[in-house]
């Protein structure tokens, strides 16, 4: 009976949610376009697989994402997996897994994005080729995975925000000076980009769950952030290896435009 | 998945759109397993080899990754279905009726309504409220920490609204991108300086969850549109920056938030 009533009022909260969206395009179909709305039957059809969807993925959310997040971060920082039941204080370095693993799950996650390789190949397109569609997605993915280590180091270590996000801003805003120009609106999306639906919960509950169990740190002073320095940090990565491909094409076409024949390099 | 074949198959009626639209469905599923396996695989690699612990309930977890993958799933094709071929349509034609006054609201209205619906969002504030009332900021409650959460995402989505009307209005105009950004950059550095402490990390957090599933297919439609029916206005360098704006103007308006409550 329990569960019936979490999945109702789950449901109930998700129409309301979902429900402005509805209300929008329907009202401005209706009233400023005022045109019939084409294929209703399939929208609406449309429409009760998102109330679906989206109460599902909620419920989903909440017995699975959060609890791992939360597991994993109350396991890696355990005294006793860190020591191995050895006395003495915990210092920042002691939680290396805690970075390996907020490393690996941003590197996985990002690399695996299939919005990024609409992006990535699109970037190669543009580029005329000089940058790669692996290289921009293992920049990204790196971005990502520094991100989140470098937040969860914040973390563990109970260092203001916005120190580090302001430093970052700096760094992006000198970058965006010497970036191609061409590459700049794209390193700002990709940030965005690479956190999906699936991530953020998961990141959000793993920060949180690392605030609660190191000793010394608040849930809401020191818990959040990861999800913001996991979308600046792509920024930068991007427009860094975007100059460096830059500069590599340049120096290799320089190199074949001085010694032509007797120096064959991959185009 | 076989009753969402008949099903499709009784409300088409011809073969082809059926195998078409299973097809469709795979590839939503393929894309939601996508998202999911290297957070599996990387926690699967850690419990065996790193912490070598069980992990509690692990029925119930592998039972809530099924509901994610499943829920994404209908989530996403639900709205390749109807509401993205119609809001794609709907951003075109408003862009080209050339009524800015309605444009804007068209614009204020989407920004709004597709964040409020923003799975991401509610997964933050509900951490998020969770949070606060650990900290003792709101009483620990089930009705507050509701009142909470909604009151964050409310914020969020007037001014994720709010940003695609400045976005909008700075495609009509022709108003330089980047000085928006570095403006706006301003602000949150100088918001910082006077925000509680306790809603900094979440301000900025919400910044990036905005960006996600429902908001940027239509309001990139909608920047798009716009760039390529006004003359001058290139869809590739125009119409991109209102996202930019989007995930900016968040940090802004939570941090105000923060200062009022």
């Amino acid at each position: 009976m329990g569960t019936m009533e979490a999945v109702l009022s789950v449901f109930m909260n998700t129409v309301r949610d979902a429900m402005p969206i509805g209300v929008v395009i329907l009202g401005f179909q209706v009233l400023v376009i005022r045109r019939p709305i084409p294929n209703l039957r399939r929208l609406l059809i449309g429409f009760a697989y998102v109330l679906a969807g989206l109460t599902l993925f909620l419920l989903g959310l909440e017995q699975a994402l959060f609890p791992l997040g939360r597991v994993m971060a109350e396991q890696l920082t355990h005294p006793e997996f860190i020591r191995g039941g050895l006395a003495g204080a915990v210092v920042w370095s002691d939680y290396y897994w805690v970075y390996l693993f907020a490393f690996c799950i941003g590197f996985g996650t990002a690399v695996a994005e299939p919005s990024l390789l609409a992006v990535a190949r699109k970037a190669h397109d543009l580029s005329a080729g000089t940058i790669h569609v692996w290289g921009l997605r293992v920049a990204v993915a790196l971005g990502v995975a520094v991100g989140i280590t470098i937040g969860a180091y914040r973390i563990v270590t109970g260092a203001p925000i916005q120190h580090f996000i302001i430093a970052g801003y700096v760094v992006v805003l000198v970058q965006t000076f010497f970036a191609p120009r061409l590459i700049v609106p794209l390193a700002y999306d990709s940030g965005g980009v690479s956190t999906s639906t699936v991530t953020v919960p998961l990141v959000a509950a793993l920060g949180l769950g690392l605030a609660e169990t190191v000793p010394g740190r608040s849930p809401l002073i020191d818990g959040f952030g990861l999800i913001a320095f996991a979308c600046l940090f792509p920024i930068m990565s991007v427009m860094a290896y975007a100059q460096l491909s830059e500069v590599v094409g340049r120096r290799s076409r320089a190199a074949r435009t001085e010694h032509p024949p007797d120096e064959p390099r991959d185009p | 998945m076989y009753l969402h074949f008949e099903f499709h198959s009784n409300q088409c009626g011809c073969g082809v759109a059926t195998s078409g639209a299973l097809h469709a469905f795979l590839k939503t599923t393929a894309s939601s397993v996508r998202d999911l396996a290297p957070i599996v695989l990387v926690i699967a690699l850690f419990q065996l080899l790193v912490l070598q612990q069980p992990l509690p309930d692990a029925l119930s977890l592998l039972g809530g990754t099924a509901c994610v993958v499943l829920g994404l799933t209908l989530f996403v094709y639900g709205l390749d279905m109807g509401l993205f071929p119609l809001g794609d349509a709907m951003a075109h034609a408003l862009a080209r009726k050339g009524s800015v006054a309605w444009l804007v609201a068209f614009a204020f209205a989407l920004g709004f309504s597709t964040t409020i619906a923003e799975p991401a969002l509610i997964a933050v504030a509900g951490q998020a409220a969770r949070a606060a009332a650990t900290a003792g900021v709101i009483a620990d409650l089930e009705a507050e920490r509701r009142a909470y959460a909604f009151g964050l995402r409310l914020t969020v989505a007037f001014s994720v609204g709010f940003a695609i009307v400045l976005g909008v209005i700075r495609i009509v105009k022709g108003w330089p991108l980047h000085l928006m950004m570095i403006g706006g950059y301003l602000v949150v550095v100088i918001m910082t300086w006077f925000a509680p402490q306790e809603i900094i990390g979440i301000a900025y957090d919400s910044g990036g969850v905005t960006t996600s599933t429902i908001t940027v297919p239509l309001v990139t439609a909608l920047g798009i549109g716009l760039a390529s029916s006004i003359r001058g206005r290139s869809p590739m360098s125009d119409g991109f920056g209102l996202i930019a704006f989007a995930s900016l103007t968040p940090m802004v308006f939570v941090m105000a938030y923060g200062m009022a409550f």
